[in-house]
């Protein structure tokens, strides 16, 4: 583990009754980074972002904020905020009054202005005085922003935090969050469970899967050299064939034997604009997608064709 | 779709105007004539019922009933907040812990009164006890006063705190506590901060339910008070029983409603401004 790990999460596990929410988890957060928790729903991930907040005790294992284990400390003890996925303003407080509530439990002085500042770096210095009801979702997601970056955390941990967004909002405000965590500075711990989102955001991501932590790396590593066949396929379209993992872009069509090819039937296709996704039906009974420009050779549907591909893209991955 | 709707109003609408309209107009008429030789109304009209009010007599049976009933339905409010947040907090439990606070509905009001007057009494449980142990010698004086009174109100009323107390609690987005702890406030603070103003509706509520019948009770007063301690609903019960002042009786009651009106208002326009 790199020495400048700001969080540190060793054989952390947490059950709740019969279900082990978290197995005996490990994990290292370094100073600065935008590292997020990638994993279906129900992998552990908000329980592992829960223990860390303080809001659930671990059964077994240690959390080090910056070298000091916080495991046993209440919330209000963690040099950690929270981003909640719902937001959770406080809704009989003001913007302003949700962005100082910290500040003043915290008694820290000068909090006129360091409201002044962090209102600013997320645009609604104009809005100070309405009340949350008032505010649209992206503006409310700015003021969680806002109200726990005020106290200037070790660690900002955010849950989820695009996922009430319309659509079309999310992906712009992906990228202003990525743009902010490189102005404040502030490490970020961020959860989601869409796959996309990690990649384009993330310095590094680890994936997650019942209850543990099934690989690390950056957002290309992850992508390119998965080392289980979970990791690989939650990480985008996976085609296995004869137990070989080939991504959809790997895969070309041809008329012609090829070294590493197999013949089958297209069995229809999918017009993406600049792509094209072509379905076949091997001959071993397997089906397979491709993904192919759209100028590239067109195959009608029931044309007997060959899959191809390099043996670099080729991932073989235990079961 | 208007002819349905005035249908399905009619019989709630016959039902107010019988029972509520035309008897508080019966009442209006009264509070404004003379008392009869044995009791009902005769003429000639007159405001003298509600000059009557002047006698500092009266005033002070008012104010006796307005701050026993203000302190009843606030040691309501300190002995159901943390009960509400119990039962809120308690999972599945709830049904349970709330059934067993409407549990007390299912005997009559009269009876659980009567049986506090068994616990209070000179000879009752509690003196006896304490004088069979030797702590007291003198029987304590704990029926017949304000206190006996106060403590009558709350247990009677305590459930129409609990329930919407409970209701505005369990409501609440556990994630919002949860966000003032992590901004760095200790539980006593969140729930000074956080908890307690977003229950505001539901104290305003609980406290409109339980202060509007302390105000006009007169069964725990009469039988725990005694002659003592006589609020507006015994002196509106004495005019038309005992005194047979069917019209001061009449103005009274009026004057009763118009202090609960008041109180409502000033409860809802404040309400109305913290929103």
């Amino acid at each position: 583990m790199a020495g400048d790990a700001i969080l540190e999460l060793r054989g952390v596990s947490k059950r709740f009754g019969s279900h082990a929410a978290v197995t005996g988890l490990n994990l290292g957060v370094e100073r600065g980074e935008f590292f997020s928790l990638l994993g279906p729903s129900g992998c552990g991930k908000t329980t592992t972002l829960r223990m860390i907040a303080g809001f659930e005790t671990p059964d077994e294992g240690e959390i080090r904020l910056n070298g000091s284990r916080i495991e046993a400390l209440p919330p209000y003890r963690r040099s950690v905020n929270t981003v909640f996925q719902n937001y959770a303003l406080f809704p009989h407080l003001t913007v302003r009054g949700n962005v100082e509530f910290g500040l003043r439990r915290m008694g820290r002085t000068g909090v006129d202005a360091q409201v002044r500042m962090v209102l600013d770096q997320v645009q609604l210095a104009d809005k100070a005085s309405r009340m949350p009801s008032e505010l649209s979702g992206g503006e409310r997601q700015r003021v969680a922003l806002a109200r726990a970056l005020a106290l200037e955390p070790d660690v900002l941990l955010l849950d989820e935090p695009l996922s009430a967004l319309d659509p079309q909002l999310r992906k712009q405000v992906r990228t202003e969050l990525k743009d902010l965590q490189k102005r404040v500075g502030v490490t970020f711990l961020f959860i989601t469970h869409d796959q996309e989102e990690a990649l384009s955001i993330s310095d590094r991501i680890a994936v997650m899967n019942r209850g543990a932590v099934e690989q690390v790396g950056t957002p290309e590593e992850v992508y390119r050299r998965p080392k289980t066949r979970f990791v690989a396929s939650f990480l985008g379209a996976m085609n296995w064939i004869g137990g070989v993992g080939l991504r959809p872009e790997a895969l070309r069509i041809s008329r012609e034997v090829d070294a590493r090819s197999r013949r089958g039937v297209v069995a229809g296709s999918v017009f993406l604009g600049s792509m094209v996704h072509v379905e076949m039906r091997l001959e071993n009974g397997e089906t397979c997608t491709a993904q192919i420009p759209h100028d590239a050779a067109m195959f009608r549907t029931g044309e007997s064709v060959h899959v191809c591909w390099n043996e670099a893209d080729e991932l073989r991955l235990p079961e | 779709m208007r002819r349905l709707r005035r249908l399905f109003l009619a019989p709630g609408a016959v039902l107010l105007v019988l029972t509520l309209v035309a008897p508080l107009a019966i009442v209006c008429v009264y509070s404004l004539m003379t008392r009869g030789a044995y009791g009902g109304v005769e003429r000639p009209f007159t405001l003298e019922n509600y000059t009557r009010f002047w006698d500092p007599l009266y005033g002070a049976i008012l104010w006796r009933s307005c701050w026993i009933a203000a302190v009843a339905t606030a040691l309501c409010l300190v002995l159901a907040f943390p009960l509400a947040l119990f039962i809120a907090r308690s999972g599945s439990r709830k049904n349970l812990y709330l059934s067993l606070v409407i549990l007390p509905f299912w005997t009559s009001f009269l009876i659980r009164t009567y049986a506090w007057m068994f616990l209070l009494r000179d000879t009752g449980l509690i003196n006896t006890v304490l004088q069979a142990v030797g702590v007291i010698h003198e029987p304590l004086p704990m029926l017949y006063n304000n206190g006996a009174v106060i403590l009558g109100l709350v247990y009677g009323f305590l459930p129409f705190m609990v329930l919407p107390l409970y209701a505005t609690l369990e409501r609440m987005d556990p994630s919002l506590a949860e966000a003032s702890a992590d901004l760095g406030a200790r539980p006593l603070q969140t729930l000074w901060r956080v908890t307690l103003p977003l229950c505001a509706p539901g104290i305003r509520a609980g406290s409109i339910l339980v202060f509007v019948p302390c105000l006009g009770t007169y069964l725990t007063s009469d039988l725990l008070g005694g002659s003592k301690t006589i609020l507006i609903g015994n002196l509106v019960q004495n005019q038309f029983t005992s005194a047979r002042d069917w019209p001061f009786g009449a103005a009274a009651s009026l004057a009763l409603m118009a202090v609960a009106m008041v109180l409502l208002l000033a409860a809802r326009r404040q309400g109305e401004e913290m929103l």
